[in-house]
């Protein structure tokens, strides 16, 4: 079942604090995971991982250098949940 | 030039006893032991023969926040925790990062996630493998975590030599000072092995003991009725410092490190060499490296891991080396009441030799009830024993799989 935006970004922010303590209220649309989040590649790929886990979808490794911002990923997961 | 000389600033530890040095010292003046039941699943499903093990008092999840539980391997958990308390206990010095170093061994190193992320792949596949999974399960984890820590730059090392880790950590940590690389070097050992897995190995050796009917009377190192060590796990960990350099910013000095004497048996991978031969080597390297003689010996913490073959080889080995006047040395044997931390061993127990010095005190074993004949020492049971008042200096053992010997030297300053 497709979730809303704000679910997922909702969803997003518990993965990100899990793996980084960011505080979730911090994990915003418009943040950058790089710039803003300081979120290396490697804490990168197991966010991405958890995503798929909890969102049910497949996020290919091609598709993650274009996921830059938060809202980026959140669009990317609503779209391609069945 | 004169040599430099090496001192103890600060200690830090985590262990069966405490989550502290402070409480540690105290579990062992008060004769605690530290044996706690396996979890039931474990006994239950793997069958083990064993069904306990001296396992930490506090969890470091208490201590260290979930993205450090998460990204740091038990292992290098508990190294991170006692190299934190060391340096705080060191009065946080000030330090050129390019002048402060690491030095951190382990026996078996990041066993944990190695297993636990083999089991993550065969059930669930390789996009579930975690990322970090390699820089978590080397053994140099520790050594590496605690240099981000600390911004430690002049170098971060790892000592591997089973049992014999952690003792040799810290001669690494004493050469580094000694040979104008570092000012200040955070060293020690850590051991994260209580895993089914390594347990399984142990078990299987008849290393360890099976008394799981009085799990506290378990360890009893040169009693009779000793059979076998008891797992243990944790890190101790102590700040060395350049004398002057800890005398300029007036920070406590609780002994002198004064050498590390070292060898090998080349007799066999596991067994003791029974003379004794290769480990009275290494006692008498370090008594003689540290410019003393015998009689400057009032104290062994020895290695004493409650193995029937192996206490009496270090007995052996002690005789051989000191011969007569090995009868003015008392021995202290502390794991009766730790337990056995493999790879933090040899650090734990040289903190225990710091102390010892520094307060004049050897400490009583516990569950010696029936002393073994063949063990000719004078082994420190009931109350604890006073040492002598003038310049003292005590003799600390480690021993490891492999055939690897590592005596230390601590002294009164």
């Amino acid at each position: 079942m497709a979730q809303s935006e704000q679910e997922i970004l909702a969803g997003l922010a518990e993965i990100v604090n899990e793996e980084t303590g960011l505080e979730p209220s911090e994990v915003q649309s418009d943040k950058s995971f790089t710039d803003d989040l300081d979120i290396d590649s490697l804490s990168m790929m197991t966010i991405v991982v958890n995503a798929e886990e909890k969102f049910g979808v497949r996020i290919p490794d091609d598709e993650v250098k274009n996921l830059s911002t938060v809202g980026d990923a959140v669009g990317f997961i609503a779209k391609n949940q069945a | 030039m004169t040599e430099r000389r090496v001192v103890v600033t600060g200690l830090g530890a985590t262990t069966p006893l405490g989550g502290t040095i402070a409480e540690t010292w105290e579990g062992i003046l008060a004769g605690r032991s530290g044996a706690k039941p396996l979890p039931e699943e474990w006994v239950e499903r793997y069958e083990l023969p064993v069904h306990f093990a001296c396992t930490l008092a506090q969890k470091p999840d208490e201590v260290l926040t979930k993205v450090e539980i998460r990204r740091m391997d038990p292992s290098a958990q508990y190294a991170v925790i006692a190299a934190r308390a060391a340096m705080e206990d060191a009065g946080s010095p000030e330090i050129d990062p390019l002048r402060l170093g690491v030095a951190i061994g382990t026996g078996i190193g990041g066993v944990w996630t190695l297993l636990d992320q083999w089991d993550i792949l065969r059930e669930k596949g390789v996009r579930r493998v975690f990322p970090l999974s390699v820089p978590m399960l080397m053994p140099n984890t520790s050594a590496g975590n605690v240099s981000l820590q600390l911004g430690a730059r002049a170098g971060a090392h790892t000592t591997v030599s089973a049992c014999a880790s952690g003792a040799e950590s810290m001669g690494t940590g004493f050469d580094m000072i000694r040979g104008g690389r570092a000012d200040i070097v955070v060293a020690g050992g850590t051991e994260a092995a209580i895993h089914p897995l390594p347990f399984a190995g142990f078990a299987q050796m008849q290393a360890l003991s099976t008394r799981n009917d009085d799990i506290d009377a378990a360890s009893r190192p040169y009693d009779t009725g000793r059979d076998g060590f008891v797992m243990a796990e944790g890190a101790g960990v102590m700040v060395l410092e350049e004398y002057e350099h800890a005398k300029a910013r007036g920070a406590r000095i609780y002994a002198e490190f004064a050498s590390i004497g070292m060898s090998a048996d080349s007799h066999h991978i596991t067994a003791p060499e029974p003379e004794g031969a290769g480990a009275s080597r290494a006692m008498l390297e370090a008594v003689e490296r540290a410019g003393l003689s015998n009689a400057d010996i009032v104290h062994i913490n020895a290695h004493a891991t409650s193995t029937p073959v192996g206490d009496i080889a270090e007995a052996n080995a002690i005789r051989r080396a000191f011969g007569a006047d090995a009868d003015a040395m008392c021995v202290s044997a502390t794991k009766s009441m730790t337990g056995h931390l493999l790879g933090a061993a040899g650090a734990l127990e040289g903190l225990f030799s710091v102390l010892s010095v520094h307060h004049r005190l050897a400490p009583a074993a516990i569950n010696i009830d029936d002393p073994d004949p063949k063990i000719d020492l004078d082994v420190v049971t009931g109350d604890h024993r006073t040492l002598p008042d003038g310049d003292i200096a005590a003799l600390n053992n480690s021993f490891g799989f492999g055939g690897h010997n590592v005596a230390l030297v601590v002294k009164s300053v």
